[in-house]
Formats: C-alpha cells, sequence, structure tokens
C-alpha cells in the first residue's frame, strides 16, 4: 500500500529536499483554534503534520508538551473529538500527512480495533505511540500495519546496531530518530553527532529519516534537514502558542498567527538545507 | 469471569512480564536497552551466591532481619475473634519494609556499575531507604516527590536531607506520588548514561515488579517459618495494606500456592469509593500507565484520575499487575478501608499495644477490626506491619486536634 505519507517523501526527494515536519497538541487550547492551527500549517509550509492525541502523564515529554496536553484536557478535549479534528481538517486537505503522536492509554480504552477503524477513516496516515516499543507490537503496530496505518517507530540514541533491526522490523512511513536521550524540549543534539546517527540507521533501512527533540530555530532546523529526511519541531511550536495566551489561558486573535509564523520561518530554514549526498 | 487457575500462583510472570494479560514493558525506546539489561543483570544476580551472601549479611547486620513476628494479646482480646500476629516491618531500619527492596537494587546497581540512584517517594519512606542505602554505598541520590506530599510528611524529607539526598518537590500534574513518577522516568530517559531508577513498589516496566516482589518476599519467607516455631502450621489469613502492593506482595507470595491461607490486600478508600479516593481494585479498571498494564482510576476517556488518600504512601492510581491478575483469578481478597477507618485504626493500635503504625498498615488494621471478630479464636492472622507512625505523628497530631482535614 502507499499512504500519504509515502507519497509526501518520494514527492520530496524527487525535490531533492527535506520534509518539514510540525507537531502541535490537539484541542491546544480549545477545539475550534486548534483545527484553525491544523489547517494553517500546510500553508505555512509545513509537509508533514504530528497531532498530539492529550494526555495526563506523558512520561516522554517535557513541561511544555505537557502543560499543552492539561490545557486541551481542561477544555473538554477527547480522543473522539482529537479523531473528529483529522476529519474536519480532511475536508479541505486530502494530502498533507497527518500522523497521530501520543501514549497508548486512551487508545486501549477507546478499543484498538474500534479507534484504528475510527482513525483510518478520519484520514489519520500513521501513529506515533510513545510507549509502545518493538516488544509489544502485538498492542497495536501489527493491528495497525493491518489496517492500512503507518506505524512509526522512534530511534534513540541507546538503540545500538543489535536493536535497531527489531526497532525498524515493523517500522513503516518514516523512522523518528530522536536527536537526543531525554524528554521533549530538552536542549538540542549537534548536527555533526546527528549525521553520524543517520548515516548509522540508513545502514539498516530504505525509510526516510526524521530527526526531532530539541529543535527551536530556523537555523538548527536548517541544519538538521542537512543531515537527514526531515526535521520536527514541536515545543517550539507548543511555546508559540502558550505565549499568545490571554492570561486565562484562552486563546486570542494572535494564536492562530503566532504559530502560522513561527512555522513559515522555520519552513523557510529546512527548505534552505542542501541535502547531503546519499 | 471463567478463568481457568493455574497450577501454581508462584511461577509468573512470563518472559516478557505478562502476569495474565497484566504487566508488560510500556516505556520509551530511550529506556528499553536499559530496561533489558536490568533484567539480564537481575538473572544473573540472581544466580550467584556471592550475591545473597553478601545481601543476607546486610540484611541480617543492617536492616536487622529478620523482623519479629509479635502476638497481638491486647489486640486479640479486645477484638474477641482471630489469634493477630503482627508481622513487624516498622523495626527495620529505617522504618518500614522498603528497605529490603531499596537494598537489593542497590546492590544490584553497584554490580550494574551505576553511579547515580533516582528513585520516587509519597510517604517518604522509600526515598528515606533509597537515601540511606545511598549513603551507605556513597552513590549519588536524587529522589522525587509531590510537592502535595512534601508538604505533608516533612519529616521524612527532612531525614532524605540529612543523609545527603536532593529531594526535588514535583509540581506538575496533581503534584503526589504518580507525578514523582513521571518525573522519575523523565530523568531517568534524560540520564540512562549512568542513573539507576530504583522503584518503590511492584509496579513499573518489567522486571521491576518481580524484582521488586522477590526483594520483598523475605517478609512472607520468614512469616512462614515464624509462625511454624510459634504455632507450629501455617497462618490462616493474610491482611496487608497497598499502596502499589509492595508489602502486601511480599507477605503474599510465599503463601499463594497455600490454599488453606485467605489473603486480604487492603486499598485506600480515601473519603468513600463514591468519592475521592485511591483504590484502582474497587474503582479502576484496567490500564496502561508507567510502564505496565494494571488496575487504574481513569475517566472513561483514559485519563489518569487524582487519586486521594489521607496516607500519602497509599496515593496512587494503580496498582502493581500481578496484584491485578491476583484479583482477577480471584486467589487474593481486596478489600478497602476510608481515612477514618485508618484513623481509628492508628489510635487503637496506638494505645492497645504502644505501636505507633505508619498511615499504610493502620487501613490493614482497619480491616483487622472487622475481620477478626468474625473468626474463631484458633484462627491465626497476620497482619503485615509496614512501617512506623513517626512520619505521621505532626500530620495525625493536627488532625486529632482538629486543626486540619
Ligand atoms: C509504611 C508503608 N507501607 C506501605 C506503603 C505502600 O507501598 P506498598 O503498597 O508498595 O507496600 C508505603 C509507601 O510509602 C509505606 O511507607
Amino acid at each position: 500500500m502507499t499512504t500519504r505519507i509515502d507519497t509526501r517523501f518520494a514527492e520530496l526527494k524527487k525535490a531533492g529536499r527535506s520534509a518539514f515536519v510540525t507537531y502541535v497538541m490537539a484541542g491546544d487550547p480549545d477545539l475550534t483554534t486548534s483545527l484553525n492551527i491544523v489547517k494553517a500549517l500546510p500553508k505555512a509550509g509545513a509537509d508533514v503534520i504530528e497531532l498530539g492525541i492529550p494526555f495526563t502523564d506523558p512520561m516522554a515529554d517535557g513541561p511544555s508538551i505537557q502543560a499543552a496536553g492539561l490545557r486541551a484536557l481542561k477544555n473538554g478535549m477527547t480522543l473522539k473529538k482529537t479523531l473528529e479534528l483529522v476529519r474536519d481538517f480532511r475536508k479541505d486537505d486530502n494530502v498533507t500527512p497527518l500522523v497521530l503522536m501520543g501514549y497508548y492509554n486512551p487508545i486501549y480504552i477507546y478499543g484498538v480495533d474500534k479507534f484504528l477503524a475510527d482513525a483510518k477513516t478520519a484520514g489519520v496516515d500513521g501513529l506515533i505511540i510513545v510507549d509502545l516499543p518493538p516488544e509489544e507490537d502485538d498492542e497495536l503496530c501489527i493491528p495497525a500495519l493491518k489496517a492500512g496505518l503507518n506505524f512509526i517507530r522512534l530511534a534513540t540514541p541507546t538503540t545500538d546496531d543489535k536493536r535497531l533491526p527489531a526497532v525498524l522490523a515493523n517500522t513503516s512511513g518514516f523512522v523518528y530518530y530522536v536527536s537526543i536521550a531525554g524528554i521533549t524540549g530538552a536542549a538540542a543534539a549537534d548536527a555533526n553527532a546527528v549525521g553520524a546517527a543517520v548515516a548509522r540507521i540508513k545502514r539498516h533501512t530504505k525509510l526516510p529519516i526524521c530527526v526531532g527533540f530539541g529543535i527551536r530555530t530556523p537555523e538548527a532546523a536548517r541544519a538538521i534537514a542537512e543531515k537527514a529526511d526531515g526535521s520536527v519541531v514541536g515545543t517550539a511550536l507548543v511555546d508559540a502558542l502558550k505565549n499568545s495566551l490571554d492570561a486565562e489561558g484562552r486563546a486570542t486573535a494572535k494564536t492562530v498567527n503566532a504559530v502560522a509564523e513561527l512555522t513559515a520561518a522555520l519552513a523557510q530554514g529546512v527548505k534552505g538545507a542542501k541535502q547531503a549526498a546519499e | 469471569m471463567n478463568i481457568a487457575k493455574p497450577n501454581s500462583y508462584r511461577s509468573g510472570p512470563d518472559e516478557r512480564g505478562h502476569f495474565g494479560i497484566f504487566g508488560g514493558r510500556f516505556v520509551a525506546e530511550t529506556l528499553m536497552p536499559l530496561i533489558l539489561d536490568l533484567e539480564k543483570a537481575y538473572t544473573a544476580a540472581k544466580a550467584d551466591p556471592a550475591f545473597q551472601a553478601e545481601m543476607n549479611g546486610y540484611l541480617k547486620n543492617y536492616v536487622g532481619r529478620p523482623s519479629p513476628l509479635y502476638f497481638a494479646e491486647r489486640l486479640t482480646e479486645h477484638l474477641g475473634g482471630a489469634k493477630i500476629y503482627l508481622k513487624r516491618e516498622e523495626l527495620n531500619h529505617t522504618g518500614s519494609h522498603k528497605v529490603n527492596n531499596v537494598l537489593g537494587q542497590i546492590m544490584l546497581a553497584r554490580r550494574m556499575g551505576k553511579k547515580r540512584i533516582i528513585a520516587e517517594t509519597g510517604a517518604g519512606q522509600h526515598g528515606v531507604a533509597t537515601a540511606t542505602l545511598c549513603a551507605r554505598f556513597g552513590l549519588e541520590c536524587v529522589v522525587y516527590m509531590g510537592a502535595v506530599d512534601v508538604e505533608r510528611q516533612q519529616p521524612n524529607v527532612i531525614r532524605m536531607e540529612m543523609l545527603g539526598a536532593k529531594v526535588f518537590p514535583v509540581q506538575s500534574g496533581t503534584r503526589t506520588l504518580k507525578d514523582a513518577m513521571n518525573e522519575a522516568l523523565r530523568d531517568w530517559v534524560t540520564n540512562v548514561h549512568n542513573t539507576f531508577y530504583c522503584i518503590g513498589t511492584v509496579a513499573g516496566p518489567h522486571p521491576y515488579p518481580t524484582l521488586v516482589r522477590d526483594f520483598q518476599s523475605i517478609i512472607g519467607n520468614e512469616t512462614k517459618t515464624q509462625m511454624q516455631e510459634i504455632e507450629g502450621r501455617l497462618p490462616d489469613s493474610l491482611v496487608a495494606c497497598i499502596g502499589g502492593g509492595s508489602n502486601a506482595m511480599g507477605l503474599f507470595h510465599p503463601f499463594l500456592d497455600d490454599p488453606s491461607v485467605e489473603i486480604f490486600g487492603v486499598e485506600a478508600a480515601g473519603h468513600g469509593l463514591t468519592q475521592l479516593h485511591a483504590a484502582s481494585i474497587a474503582g479502576g479498571r484496567p490500564g496502561v500507565l508507567h510502564g505496565n498494564r494494571t488496575y487504574l482510576l481513569m475517566n472513561e476517556d483514559g485519563q489518569i484520575q487524582d487519586a486521594h488518600s489521607i496516607s500519602a504512601g497509599l496515593d496512587y492510581p494503580g496498582i502493581g499487575p500481578e496484584h491485578s491478575w491476583l484479583h482477577e483469578i480471584g486467589r487474593v481478597n481486596y478489600l478497602s478501608a476510608t481515612d477514618d477507618e485508618a484513623l481509628a485504626a492508628f489510635q487503637l493500635l496506638s494505645r492497645l499495644e504502644g505501636i505507633i503504625p505508619a498511615l499504610e498498615p493502620a487501613h490493614a488494621i482497619a480491616k483487622v477490626m472487622e475481620l477478626a471478630p468474625k473468626r474463631p479464636k484458633d484462627h491465626l492472622m497476620v497482619v503485615n506491619l509496614s512501617g512506623r507512625g513517626d512520619k505521621d505523628v505532626p500530620q495525625v497530631g493536627d488532625i486529632l486536634r482538629g486543626k486540619s482535614k
């Protein structure tokens, strides 16, 4: 099967450039604003959208993304509404790949089969579920592949050559390389270390490799884009959103633009990158 | 539910860390290689007589084991039924059962060459035990504790600091034990290269539930021997409180295959099961959090709910996966006691036996007050007195004087 993700990376490869992948939290700070943000992302230059599923206890995320999830939950966001958001987004955009990223429990409670069916019809292309390592592939990864969704795995600096084949075995769409051993929003790894890691992973897979965690500026996004098939930015966008809220944490007239403007600047950075020869 | 009974209740988990559908390894990829290393190191240590011998030396001379099995004569007379024995884990060095497990994990950390230890703590007892053994072995120690718990368990915070540990008050989420565990996991993800995560209960990703259970099983093993010496037979029932469930699992596990032994775990019912509480089995369902599948308190969307208990050590929205399995399979009966029942039991034990219990095992005593009168006089009941009440004296003092609550 060819998914929107496969198509997009094939196009980017043809155009000779790296992908710009954005992460925002579904329902942050409220459902309507969040939908408008997601709609604005492709126009601002996002090639792939990662949409966070809010969760009370995001163990691998830093304070910014945890706060974003709690803002969304406080305003009534649920997994069901996250899928509605995707469905609404798909009404005007049938090409931008959209990946849900989150933790397993809300999906487990929703019911895996029902979730996969609903996600597929809503227009979700792939899943990144942080707390499902290959050791737990039976839970969601294998059923997702059967349902026609990509399951994108994280590879990290602790994933050595011995372990990489297991991590890559059921991965599709792209590989998400976490550039540091750490949580989201932490300090960035240097581009040279990332380059070496990407080269190492490339020896094991033909899939595109996107790199995230700690990328905040157009310059950093560009430096990573020169070494990898994509740069992922999350916390910086979530912070831009947060800084546009009013004292009560509600969206203002500036909120959608704040995210769109930073997205555009980061996308410029990525598009200016020269791709490393493979 | 119709589940086939296993040949043995003691053979779990399977090689992937599952007790029935419970347990497993639900963690970020960054941690997986470490968890696999830990499992390997533990398997090797278990088979190494030198490791066992070294541990037994510290258990005897540093922890002060075996802990006595004490016949609570006045409590027995007062309740007028079963003969009640207290397993005196509160007499251990550092004041609770937590030290048994911490000793084991610190010995493992040393074997693995780790120099930095992190831990999460609710009541502070696990933190104090960890700080103590880190001091003893010259290791750096960082303890995550919810800001709310830092407030209500001040004596333990001071103890940890005196022992040289750094205590981080966790401000995220509900600012209690579950958030301390999130924060510890975040630290671990960030400092994987030199850090050992010392988990305080029979929860978390495989192999922690097994490893902690094994280190705590000394409680039940000693009880078996001691009861044999005192009464010449097995006890008829066991009672222990449950936060994550480590003191309970330690007492229960050696008896699981003795069908004549009735077993009771006591969760914290807080303000009552229809209000705020911490009884994951009574009020929760299976879900996935902190590396394992187990009973959890959550809403219909799978979001984790706040737990409440007067006792910081029981205030956790989950329970160890092996308990979830023992519940579903029907081997252990899970009951619950409210804040008020625990307070009443706290006072009763103090007045009748001259033993001030921690608020955690006061929950177990509360159920003994219900169970014991209904049993015959030759019924032998063992209650795990998991910790002493020193840490709770300021809090309970305030409540009894009507200052807070
Ligand atoms: C004295 C005491 N008992 C019990 C507990 C609860 O933990 P567990 O259920 O793992 O024994 C604690 C936790 O802090 C404790 O301090």
